[in-house]
């Protein structure tokens, strides 16, 4: 059963080799931030606004400092300069409202949560113990929750506007907004009477990112110049280093940012956090290391949320079924503040909506609000699940309004495979795809026709519990590049990668990767796809990661770009490292350079492969360097970075049985069928898992999670006993399969699988429940579906009293 | 705060120590004796993060007092494999069956899993999903824990 491959000359690429990461994780020998105790730690709890809008009138910090082990507590005040503003990369609009956002609050709070004040300690309990003799007296101000609420014309403001006045809560507008014939009015008037037109709101709930490893941090300052050493549960130690010092002005050739293990992130650690600048900060101001762990109430109401938009929905076709338009007006809840690319989220779904479809017209418009509430930000698909949602909702809702079959529908407008490449009325070019493959292999693993049999019977007999089928076939952007991309987009930073790779004098190899992997495997992956270039065994591969100190350049690890971008860096860096072990193999075995193949980890002559070298003697010989050619440098080394050509676009058919109590409103997953087309996969077991999980969270989107508020920004799932992230209990087993139309935007044919699952899942549940119910009347559940949701969606439809 | 002395024996070692009376088990483990394997991934007792042996039967060690283990035996996956045996045939099962990602979950969750098959030698899918409902992984999506815990039954004679 076990595929460990330690042999050299097998190709390790697309092998499901058993995980390099998992002996150490199996047997707790393991490398948490929060594992980290050095001499004189200071330990920093924080004091957060039991409040969601708030005058902050008075704040006393001084009687935490006589509580026993107390070092010190800062207010904003206290922290004077220091305190600095945490950044936003991604100012999608020239006009965009981009609010200051300190580190500690200044004068006012603006969610619960929001950071008023923090206490050092030597000890942690004594920390925690100490935020009680804080004294703050808070003004109460009226919040603001309801994103449309906050729009409207003086409503309460989130922020007072940059000359001081009253603000206004909208953050930005955003229109892509064609006109004449592209026009979505154009279109549907073009159609005349033969147009129909379905419109729905579709609320896409808010969630929190899940990571099981609270978000912590440890900043070391070494004493001498301004060196400091910070250790983050973070996604991203490369960005983060740089943000880090252009907040807080340390150069940035003094900070070593060091990702250790990383329990998760989904996005919700693809983050600058105020309380990694506050330990920063207050290190550096007192000399001493400063750690910080959040406990997981704190991260309820602290950690960035997700999604949290309201689309209102246009989709526009013939009456037989053809596709003539979109149009999508957003409204996308900020929360209180800009967190690293908040505006940014809804843009990225922006190219999604018109998915798989071909279709002459489309209109997008967004609004960003500010509300008293969490700051959102990426989670796992950031934008493109909720894309994603809306439009296979809405295509399922025009099937019904057509009378149509709904897969019948998607055939009639998707991208065949020979259209490919095929660019988007959105304006992406998808390189290749497959769709019809994927929606076969998945409609014969689900046992669509025999499913759709039980559910008339089902129907036809009246039984209490009803069947319904989902279906969700998906496509999504991923890789997040190139650079000039990004930069037309206005986001900051690039999307390229970075790879090194040293031959080391005993043979080993070391593979330095930008990448910053917290759960991905890429240390395996990685090392398969180096193996397979330099005939190495896999497991003497060594893949060095998440430590600016040691993987000096990166983009890290998010928007499932590690393989899509960093694959291609490992293969180039490779295939540089043996061109220059040419040149020396060649003077070793007194040949030219041509005369060579190398074979299996050796240089061999051609037509004499007696006469061969393997690699690990050239890295001694570029070692020791008694014998180079001249003109060849000592050492055996290669480095790449890549900046892609364009996005990838992994794309796959979702397939959900849903079995609905139309009594009770309970709904019990009864199978669920994925087939994914993520190109040329490296390690497929790993492939699997990624999908499982992505599954759980857009599932545990549908089903079970959505932070909630009340009228007062009271967050009402402050806990994991009140927020349910779904156990083994709630999920049923997966079939997942794949098909394989390898990308042609990157030369390893990759493409990417961290999201997929999460974006394609979501929609495939609703429309299963949706399915079930609606013969009685039932077009939409609002999420999560649980009992009570689907309960009143059906008392609604009968027109009953809730 | 007064500290009281208790006597523990973790993963086959006695710790003597004096702690406050409301310190956390999981945080005399980690903190105090340097058992870092085990860890925190909540303040409710819902995630199972931190879920040892005690005296053999599972407990969310957040949620005992380490006064509460005084005289007693701890059992973190820091000592489950035991001498020559490096593997339990449930850490091997995970690693066979990719039953964890990050591996944040996973101390707990194969600790769960040790006292879900002592109890039943041979779950069922169902047996297995609900005896892990308190032990919550944000990775996998249980799939592939569910059939480690499947082929660690087999592997210890349980199932088939
Ligand atoms: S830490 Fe979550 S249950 Fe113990
Ligand atoms: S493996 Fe990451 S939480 Fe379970």
């Amino acid at each position: 059963m076990t595929d460990t491959m330690t042999t050299a000359n097998a190709n390790a690429m697309g092998r499901p080799l058993r995980r390099k990461e998992d002996a150490r994780l199996l047997h707790g020998q393991t490398n948490w931030t929060d594992n980290i105790q050095l001499p004189g730690t200071l330990h920093m709890a924080i004091l957060r606004s039991p409040m969601a809008h708030a005058k902050i009138a008075r704040l006393d910090v001084t009687p935490a400092l006589s509580r026993p082990h107390v070092v010190a507590a800062f207010g904003a005040a206290e922290l004077g300069d220091l305190n600095g503003s945490i950044p936003c990369v991604w100012p999608v609009t020239d006009d965009i409202q981009m609010p200051a956002f300190p580190a500690l609050a200044v004068d006012k709070v603006r969610h619960v949560g929001d950071v008023v004040a923090v206490v050092l300690a030597s000890d942690k309990y004594a920390a925690a113990d100490a935020l009680d003799a804080i004294e703050v007296d808070y003004e109460p101000l009226p919040a603001v929750i309801d994103m449309e609420a906050a729009m409207k014309h003086g409503s309460v403001a989130v922020h007072a506007a940059a000359d001081g006045s009253h603000g206004s809560n909208v953050c930005y507008e955003f229109p892509l907004k064609p006109t004449g014939d592209g026009s979505f009015e154009a279109a549907v008037a073009a159609a005349g009477d033969d147009a129909v037109v379905v419109k729905r709101r579709f609320i896409n709930q808010r969630i929190i990112a899940g990571f099981m490893e609270p978000r912590a941090v440890v900043a070391s300052p070494m004493g001498m110049s301004n060196e400091m050493t910070i250790w983050s549960a973070t996604q991203i130690p490369h960005v983060l280093r740089v943000l880090l010092s252009l907040v807080t002005g340390l150069p940035e050739n003094g900070l070593r940012v060091v990702a250790p293990d990383v329990g998760g992130g989904f996005g919700g650690k693809l983050q600058l956090y105020r309380e990694e600048v506050l330990a920063v900060q207050i290190a550096r101001k007192l000399g001493r290391p400063v750690k910080w762990v959040e406990t997981r109430s704190e991260d309820m109401v602290a950690s960035h949320h997700g999604r949290d938009q309201i689309q209102d929905i246009q989709l526009a076709a013939t009456k037989d079924g053809k596709l003539i338009g979109m149009k999508v007006d957003l409204i996308a809840n900020m929360g209180a503040y800009l967190q690293i690319i908040t505006p940014g989220i809804p843009l990225l779904g922006m190219f999604m909506y018109p998915a798989i479809y071909k279709m002459p017209a489309y209109e997008f418009n967004c609004v960003g609000v500010f509300t008293n509430t969490t700051p959102t930000d990426a989670i796992r698909g950031a934008g493109r699940p909720e894309a994603t949602f809306a439009i296979e909702r809405i295509i399922d809702e025009m099937a019904a309004e057509l009378g149509m079959d709904p897969m019948k529908l998607r055939e009639m407008n998707w991208i065949k495979h020979e259209e490919f490449p095929y660019t988007t009325v959105a304006g992406l070019t998808y390189d290749t795809g497959n769709y019809e493959a994927a929606i076969a292999k998945a409609l014969e693993a689900f046992g669509y026709d025999a499913l759709r049999a039980e559910q008339e019977q089902r129907r036809a007999s009246g039984d209490p519990v009803q069947l319904g089928l989902g279906i969700s076939t998906f496509t999504e952007m991923c890789g997040l590049a190139p650079s000039r991309t990004l930069g037309a987009l206005k986001y900051v930073a690039g999307g390229w990668e970075h790879c090194t790779i040293r031959a080391l004098p005993t043979g080993k190899i070391e593979l330095i990767t930008g990448t910053s992997p917290h759960g991905q495997g890429h240390e395996t992956a990685w090392s398969q796809i180096a193996s397979s270039i330099l005939g190495v065994p896999v497991d003497d591969i060594e893949v060095v990661h998440g430590d600016t100190g040691r993987a000096p350049y990166g983009m890290d690890t998010y928007g499932s770009r590690s393989l899509a971008v960093g694959g291609q860096a490992i293969k180039k860096a490779a295939e540089r490292l043996i061109e220059k072990a040419r040149v020396i193999a060649a003077h070793q075995l007194e040949c030219s350079g041509d005369d060579l193949e190398f074979i299996q980890g050796e240089f061999r002559v051609k037509g004499d492969p007696a006469k061969a070298q393997p690699l690990a003697a050239v890295a001694f010989e570029a070692f020791s360097a008694h014998n180079l050619p001249d003109g060849v440098e000592p050492t055996l080394q290669a480095e790449a970075t890549v900046d892609p050509d364009d996005f990838s676009y992994p794309h796959g058919t979702h397939l959900c049985a849903a079995e609905v109590d139309t009594e009770t409103g309970k709904v019990t997953l009864r199978s669920y069928v994925a087939i994914d087309d993520v190109g040329i996969q490296v390690n497929p077991l790993i492939v699997e898992g990624q999908v499982h999980g992505g599954l759980a969270c857009g599932i545990g989107q549908a089903l079970y999670e959505g932070v909630e508020y009340d009228k007062d920004g009271n967050i009402l799932t402050a806990s994991l006993a009140d927020y349910l992230i779904p156990s083994a209990a709630d999920l049923p087993s997966f079939i997942t399969g794949q098909t394989v139309t390898p990308s042609t935007t990157n030369p390893l044919g990759t493409k990417g699988v961290g999201e997929a699952g999460a974006i394609a899942s979501t929609p495939a549940v609703i429309n299963a429940i949706v399915d079930a119910l609606r013969p009685m009347g039932v077009t939409d559940v609002k999420m999560p579906a649980t009992p009570e949701n689907v309960w009143r969606a059906i008392q609604t439809a009968k027109g009953g009293a809730e | 705060m007064t500290h009281v002395p208790i006597s523990v024996t973790v993963d086959g070692a006695v710790y003597d120590a004096e702690v406050e009376p409301r310190r956390l088990l999981v945080h005399f483990l980690r903190e105090d004796i340097g058992r870092v394997g085990t860890v925190v991934g909540c303040d409710t007792s819902n995630c199972g993060a931190c879920t040892v042996l005690l005296d053999g039967q599972s407990v969310k060690s957040c949620s005992v007092l380490a006064v509460q283990a005084d005289g007693r035996t701890v059992l973190t996956v820091q000592g489950l494999a035991e001498g020559e045996h490096k593997w339990h045939p449930v850490q091997e099962a995970f690693k066979e069956c990719h039953g964890l990602q990050c591996g944040y979950c996973t101390p707990g969750m194969v600790m769960a899993t040790v006292d879900l098959l002592n109890e039943n030698p041979s779950p069922s899918e169902s047996e297995i999903r609900e005896g892990l409902e308190g032990n919550l992984c944000r990775c996998t999506g249980y799939h592939n824990i569910v059939k480690s815990v499947q082929y660690a039954s087999e592997l210890m004679g349980g199932s088939k």
